[in-house]
């Protein structure tokens, strides 16, 4: 291993993180991408509110409104929370987590259908 | 040994062998991170026992678009419209606290202010537009419903003083009828934690609940920001170099954002 390499690697693992962002380094088209981020959120949203006056069936409804709202959350996340652009380290410690919520979900959509069935036979 | 593997090996020693953030963040950043992630389990398990018991009790349950029906000064029926102004709120004072973090990546100190002050702003006509919703909620409406004995809510009809709406949505016109399954009945009018104009009771919980946690969500962010803008008019932040502390305010607010995304789905569209 050179020196190069050990004052590359230094320069970026152990720099100053407080300034994780110097001014040097800014990239003038943060500003465009944050408004980019802002019409894809509106238009999803409008495109939602809209969609749910129509007389698409129900269940399609639901999946379009859920698949919707987690492009939202991803956009949302990525971008004004700059997720996207962290380490890998710290975006799999965050998201890796949130599959607990899907098992969650499906446990108690199915004894959703259980609930309150004693009451209705034996009450 | 190669030279890549040694080069491996040195870049392990440097991220995990301490003295750093093997995560390239600070630690305030991370604790933000820890505690939005568990915040999210939080609002995750009320909106799972919501959605829970809205398809246990799936007949009974309120339409969003019955319900939420006022703009103001409109009369008539509007749905949904005010609800996706207050969403529109939302993303807005996103976009402005991000333009603050941005700027503040640039070290520019008056630009920092502005855009945390509208973001400040946009918190406020939020959490306004909240209490305006909660009123109308509570208050109900003119025509009211009717609470029967076995529990259920009734509906009466508009234009038609002798038909009701039961809760598993038939219609009932005889006159004898209705007034047979009026008997011992209650007239309400809105909703709070016991008994709900719209339908189930348990709809009013689950909304005055996961709004309510929502909304002080929303207050106890603007009271940060506003704590935050302080430093900026200060210079406190430009004194010390970087504004991290924007940076972290603002994850906080962006998943205030986020939050409102899936109640915004979960409650007002599905």
């Amino acid at each position: 291993m050179s020196d190069k390499d050990e004052i590359h690697l230094k320069g970026y693992y152990t720099g100053d993180i407080h300034n994780q962002f110097v001014p040097e380094h800014y990239n003038p088209k943060n500003r465009k991408l944050i408004w980019r981020t802002f019409w894809i959120l509106l238009l999803i949203t409008i495109f939602e509110v809209s969609i749910s006056f129509t007389s698409i069936s129900k269940e399609i409804l639901l999946y379009t409104f859920i698949a919707l709202t987690l492009v939202k959350a991803y956009y949302i996340v990525g971008y004004f929370m700059h997720l996207k652009h962290e380490r890998y380290t710290l975006i799999y410690s965050i998201v890796l987590p949130f599959m607990l919520i899907i098992y969650l979900v499906s446990m108690a959509l199915a004894e959703g259908n259980y609930i309150g069935l004693w009451d209705k036979f034996f009450g | 040994m190669s030279s890549d593997a040694a080069t491996l090996n040195q870049a392990r020693k440097l991220i995990w062998g301490g003295g750093t953030s093997p995560f390239g963040v600070s630690w305030g950043k991370m604790y933000m991170w820890i505690f939005l992630v568990s915040d999210a389990f939080t609002f995750s398990s009320l909106l799972i026992s919501y959605g829970t018991l809205r398809h246990r009790f799936a007949e009974t349950w309120p339409k969003a678009g019955d319900v939420f029906t006022h703009f103001p000064f409109v009369h008539g029926h509007v749905p949904l419209a005010y609800v996706g102004l207050m969403t529109f709120i939302l993303i807005m004072s996103s976009v402005t606290m991000v333009l603050a973090v941005d700027a503040g990546h640039r070290r520019q100190n008056k630009p920092v202010a502005i855009w945390l002050g509208l973001t400040i702003i946009g918190g406020l006509m939020f959490v306004g537009s909240q209490a305006w919703e909660w009123y109308h909620f509570i208050e109900g409406t003119e025509h009211g419903a009717y609470v029967l004995v076995d529990g259920s809510v009734a509906h009466p009809i508009e234009g038609n003083p002798h038909a009701l709406r039961l809760a598993d949505h038939s219609i009932v016109t005889d006159e004898a009828k209705v007034n047979s399954i009026l008997k011992g009945s209650r007239e309400i009018h809105g909703a709070n934690l016991t008994e709900n104009e719209y339908g189930n009771p348990l709809f009013a919980d689950f909304f005055f609940f996961i709004t309510g946690f929502h909304g002080f969500h929303v207050f106890s962010g603007v009271v940060i920001n506003f704590l935050i803008w302080l430093g900026v008019l200060n210079g406190t932040y430009k004194k010390r170099g970087h504004y991290e502390q924007v940076e972290k305010t603002g994850l906080y607010w962006h998943f205030v954002d986020l939050v409102w995304v899936f109640v915004f789905t979960f409650f007002y569209l599905v």
